[in-house]
């Protein structure tokens, strides 16, 4: 491996907290998706507008801002409620959010919104003959969920998903703010102590393209796995 | 106004954070942030028209140069380039003896450079996709009266293009609000530079970043309002006729 002054095996470890990061919480974001897509669904008022308070204000508030906010004032928030608890019941704990907790737990908040907006709109684009075929079927809500609903939800979906992930890798860069050691903050720390920007933000950059190109290509075969039946493009869609 | 004036007065005396200091902060970065993110989208704009037409140009060697340019900084993260701009521009040679120090010294021109060559790709792919979609009819037409290909670029393509390429630009002005937030990483006091100082402070996370959030909430709100004011005058034409 490149050596790098020696901040080539750090600035490694600082990408593989970069793809962790990144995928749990899209694992997170796909989750919270699929509930807000449910929820601003529902017929139920209060849940529809739950749903929307959520996607409205997490997509109008900088990724940055909510991070801070959840990162330095969930600390004081827990702690608060461990201190009642002390108070109320006797429990003694003690929980200390770290950043990598903290991230994830933003990340995967701002995204899912995000993926509530798409997963609504690919779930709408299924059309009801579909199900109403698959309860002819005989089959229970979740086994037509899993086998009908899912797979053609999902050919709606993946775009919006590509998209969001792509975006999401980019957000993942925020988490070396509130001080978590991901490879912007190794190469940031190294920019200072060497005043060389070139040397290690350029291979910080290679990197994010490096994941970003083989998403891209990831997305493009899991396109056309979901395609299948549909020909090469959505023109029987029209 | 007397009983707002003395309820107003009354809210700051009792409150320990928001005093006509702090909201002094948030005032100037309110103002930072706004001409940080209009400058850019300004720059970003002019930068992005030439850009996205060579972006659709059949030439290699015009067409390939742009597309590497979007690609590389639509793939990495914004903070990414603004440490290079920032960290990286003291290596132009002589720069810290020239005239230009002066403006450089500062974080708002590598900031506004980092953000607009950013803001600039995105725009120009934005652009380049609205052009490419133009309807087949409308560019026949345009030929059958004999316009020259610049005639047809300006008074056809370009209109049709801005005005379809309108709703997208206008989740691109959001997302270059919302992106301008980590300015504060690189020293400059913008609407999240006042809200971590105020924080760091008082101690007080909740306070300083929910009122940071409802100023950028209510920017957000201002922005979508009036690209909807605006698509609904400039995309009349393509609404489906009401009944």
């Amino acid at each position: 491996m490149i050596d790098l002054q020696g901040y080539g095996p750090r600035l490694l470890e600082g990408a593989m907290v970069t793809i962790e990061l990144a995928v749990l919480s899209l694992i997170l974001a796909v989750i919270l998706g699929l509930l807000t897509a449910s929820a601003k669904l529902s017929r139920n008022r209060l849940i529809h507008g739950i749903g929307t308070l959520y996607t409205t204000l997490v997509r109008g508030v900088p990724d940055l801002v909510l991070m801070m906010l959840l990162f330095y004032g969930g600390q004081i928030g827990i702690n608060m409620l461990t201190d009642q608890l002390y108070y109320a019941f006797d429990i003694d704990i003690f929980i200390n959010i770290n950043a990598f907790v903290a991230g994830v737990i933003t990340i995967g908040l701002i995204f899912g919104a995000y993926m509530g907006e798409t997963f609504r709109g690919a779930f709408q684009a299924v059309e009801e003959g579909q199900m109403e075929a698959a309860r002819a079927y005989g089959m229970s809500p979740l086994l037509a969920f899993r086998r009908v609903r899912f797979p053609l939800m999902m050919r709606h979906a993946l775009p919006g998903i590509g998209n969001n992930w792509m975006v999401l890798l980019k957000t993942t860069a925020l988490v070396s703010i509130i001080g978590l050691t991901d490879m912007v903050r190794v190469a940031a720390e190294a920019t200072k102590a060497t005043h060389e920007p070139f040397l290690f933000m350029i291979p910080v950059a290679m990197i994010y393209l490096l994941i970003a190109t083989l998403s891209e290509w990831g997305f493009a075969k899991l396109t056309k796995r979901y395609n299948t039946g549909f020909g090469e493009s959505s023109e029987w869609n029209n | 106004m007397e009983q707002l004036n003395g309820w107003f007065t009354d809210l700051l005396s009792n409150n320990a954070i928001f005093t006509a200091n702090t909201l002094g902060f948030y005032w100037d970065g309110l103002v930072t942030t706004v001409q940080l993110v209009f400058l850019s989208l300004l720059i970003g704009v002019i930068l992005a028209v030439p850009l996205a037409i060579g972006r659709g140009s059949k030439r290699r060697w015009i067409k390939l140069p742009i597309y590497a340019y979007t690609y590389v900084f639509r793939g990495t993260p914004l903070l990414i380039q603004l440490y290079l701009v920032y960290y990286g521009v003291v290596f132009f040679d002589g720069i810290q003896d020239s005239i230009f120090w002066v403006v450089f010294k500062e974080a708002f021109f590598p900031a506004l450079i980092a953000f607009t060559l950013n803001t600039a790709a995105y725009t120009t792919e934005i652009f380049h996709g609205a052009i490419k979609n133009t309807a087949k009819g409308e560019i026949e037409a345009a030929r059958a009266y004999g316009m020259s290909r610049k005639l047809m670029m300006r008074r056809i393509i370009l209109p049709s293009a801005f005005r379809r390429a309108l709703p997208a630009y206008g989740n691109e002005v959001i997302f270059m609000l919302h992106a301008s937030a980590v300015a504060s990483v690189v020293t400059i006091m913008d609407l999240t530079g006042a809200a971590y100082y105020v924080y760091a402070r008082f101690y007080a996370p909740f306070d300083a970043f929910i009122f940071v959030a409802l100023i950028y909430l209510c920017l957000t709100f201002s922005i979508m309002f009036l690209f909807r004011r605006l698509e609904k005058r400039l995309l009349a034409h393509l609404r489906p006729r009401g009944a």
